[in-house]
């Protein structure tokens, strides 16, 4: 009972780290129609960059996790506004290339400039300890998590489902010619919302670095994990990434607890059966 | 009656006659800049067999995604079995080279029949999305079934008996890499003939506009999967013949990295051209094998700057900028594009 616990904890916690990461991808997959396999470079560089505040600069963990999204969002601008804008709208395979591409180039850079080594992210004291929660103790920073994987969830469903900016964005992304002739200003709206899905990104790839180590391969090693995760929850749905984070999730921290040779074995033959009775996903639009 | 000849002739010259003048053509420059670097780099004999291999391993993936449309990220698991089929029967005592790469050809195409299946069923990025797991599959078997496969370590020790029970297998990897020049130059003829046949013409017809294919009359489903079966063949042989040049096995060869690497050779070379994955394939590894011998740190940067360059400056592939050349050129004179 014991173990059954700690795994459901456990899964429970890494579904929640892959569902604040994914759901940026989700967002920019569904909503701007872009396979971006770069998203996990963006959830590395701010992996980095609170390292680097934390542990170097000696910083608190909270001023660490602001850092690193503002730092990732900045960087990602100028990416976004020469790389991205070119491949909005074209064939999946000619973004696939580009975002491969700029993966490759962040790995290169990340490796050249921080080396090979894995890097930590200090917690702070009141995370780093086990909380009795009545019948368990569990670490307080697995009640972070989902503690963030709430928040973000509830968040993202009020800004798309009952905000003047939602409105806009869900009509720019069921006609985009149309808003931008009823004057809605899709460039802007395309920023704002990329922006919002590196931020997330970076938000996840420091929170969930206790699940997802941080080190330069981690952007090729977990981009297939994301992508499957985000195909399928259905691209662009916040219910599908959560139904699919909690239960890949769980499917793979099972895996790895009770047979640990099988490696990554249950979490593809899951995905396959998932995808052979959903070919688009959970809570996939019909396309 | 000799104008009427003449006439006839000179009609049928620009449809079939050119394109033949022009497939042998192609063909014989394939062979001369296969012998040109038997010739100008002796000493890097096994890094040309293994661009061999792998354009095989590209040309598979054209057949399906630059002539079917359907985009995948897990070839490497065709590549894979043709080449752990062969290492193990290899291991096992038949030595023959030929017999070998017939067995990676029918693992290839074993694999390719049960991977059609699976992926056919879904549409776009969820296909995308199945070929991934269907490798990751494949490489969590190959690694879980050591016994057979010699897991993380590789299969090693494969000898290889004499080709035609002459030509040994030698330290320099003369012999495998004409094996393997010959292997290739086969196969490119055999695909040629197949895209240009009524199958291919038809392949073609469902990566346009399947909806329509499906009105004429055809069955989309098993024409696609027929096209996977000859593309694993094609993919198992590249296994095989890797197997045979390089007397190991390892796991790396049903890996998701071998497999975007060979989709990224097909897309700089150019989709839905024979011609193009072979040019990419030569281009992104000798790139590859440049950069990685100046500076072993770099190479994945440069790499990747490579792949932004290619989408930004010439999303069609090289071989697009080429034809978008010769087909101004031709303009220009007033022919036919």
């Amino acid at each position: 009972m014991q173990t059954i616990l700690s795994i459901a904890i456990d899964a429970f916690a890494y579904g929640m780290a892959l569902f604040i990461i994914c759901i940026g991808l989700s967002l920019t997959m569904g909503l701007m129609r872009v396979v971006n396999l770069a998203h996990g470079a963006f959830a590395m560089i701010a992996g980095y960059i609170a390292s680097y505040a934390a542990r170097d600069l000696g910083l608190g963990y909270a001023v660490a996790i602001f850092l690193a999204i503002i730092g990732t969002v900045i960087i990602s601008i100028p990416i976004e506004r020469l790389l991205y804008r070119r491949i909005y709208g074209k064939p999946e395979l000619i973004q696939v290339l580009m975002t491969i591409g700029i993966t490759f180039c962040v790995i290169g850079i990340t490796n050249y400039f921080f080396g090979p080594t894995l890097k930590t992210i200090p917690l702070p004291g009141s995370l780093s300890q086990p909380v009795d929660i009545g019948f368990k103790t569990i670490a307080a920073h697995r009640l972070f998590v989902m503690a963030c994987g709430g928040v973000v969830a509830g968040g993202l469903w009020f800004l798309i489902e009952r905000t003047d900016f939602g409105i806009k964005l869900r009509a720019t992304v069921d006609n985009a010619a149309m808003a931008d002739a009823l004057g809605v200003r899709t460039q802007v709206v395309y920023a704002i919302s990329f922006a919002i899905a590196i931020g997330l990104a970076a938000l996840g790839g420091v929170v969930g670095a206790e699940f997802l180590p941080i080190e330069p391969y981690y952007a090729l090693r977990y981009m297939v994990t994301f992508l499957v995760v985000v195909s399928v929850g259905g691209a662009g749905s916040i219910p599908g990434a959560v139904v699919a984070c909690l239960l890949l999730g769980a499917v793979d921290t099972t895996g790895r607890y009770l047979m640990p040779e099988f490696g990554n074995f249950f979490f593809y033959a899951a995905v396959i059966a998932i995808v052979c009775v959903f070919p688009r996903g959970f809570f996939g639009r019909a396309q | 009656m000799q104008v009427i000849a003449q006439t006839e002739s000179v009609a049928a010259a620009p449809s079939t006659g050119s394109r033949w003048l022009r497939d042998v053509t192609g063909v014989i420059l394939i062979i001369a800049a296969g012998l040109a670097g038997y010739w100008l780099f002796p000493d890097n004999l096994a890094l040309l067999t293994r661009v061999i291999a792998i354009a095989l391993l590209v040309l598979s993936i054209d057949l399906i995604t630059g002539y079917c449309g359907v985009a995948t990220l897990g070839q490497a698991a065709l590549f894979g079995a043709g080449a752990y089929a062969a290492g193990i029967a290899c291991v096992n005592g038949v030595t023959e080279p030929l017999t070998l790469i017939v067995i990676g050809a029918v693992a290839g195409s074993a694999a390719g029949l049960l991977m059609g299946t699976i992926m056919l069923r879904a549409h776009g990025l969820a296909q995308l999305v199945l070929s991934i797991a269907i490798v990751q599959l494949f490489h969590e078997a190959a690694n879980k079934a050591s016994a057979y496969t010699g897991g993380s370590d590789g299969l090693a020790g494969l000898t290889v008996s004499p080709l035609f029970g002459v030509f040994e297998f030698d330290l320099w990897g003369q012999t495998a890499y004409l094996f393997g020049l010959a292997l290739l130059v086969v196969v490119f003829v055999v695909l040629k003939f197949i895209v240009s046949s009524p199958f291919g013409m038809l392949c073609r017809g469902i990566k346009q506009d399947p909806i329509r294919i499906r009105a004429m009359g055809s069955f989309v489903f098993p024409v696609l999967l027929k096209m996977f079966v000859i593309s694993g063949a094609v993919a198992g042989m590249g296994g095989a013949l890797a197997a045979i040049s390089t007397q190991v096995v390892g796991l790396d060869s049903v890996s998701f990295e071998l497999s975007a690497n060979a989709l990224v050779m097909l897309v700089l070379g150019g989709l839905g051209t024979l011609y193009g994955a072979l040019v990419g394939t030569v281009i992104f590894m000798g790139f590859e094998h440049i950069v990685s011998s100046i500076n072993p740190f770099h190479w994945m940067t440069m790499v990747g700057a490579l792949l932004i360059a290619v989408v930004i400056a010439a999303p069609g592939g090289l071989s697009g900028v080429l034809e978008r050349i010769s087909g101004s050129g031709r303009g220009k004179k007033g022919g036919r594009a």
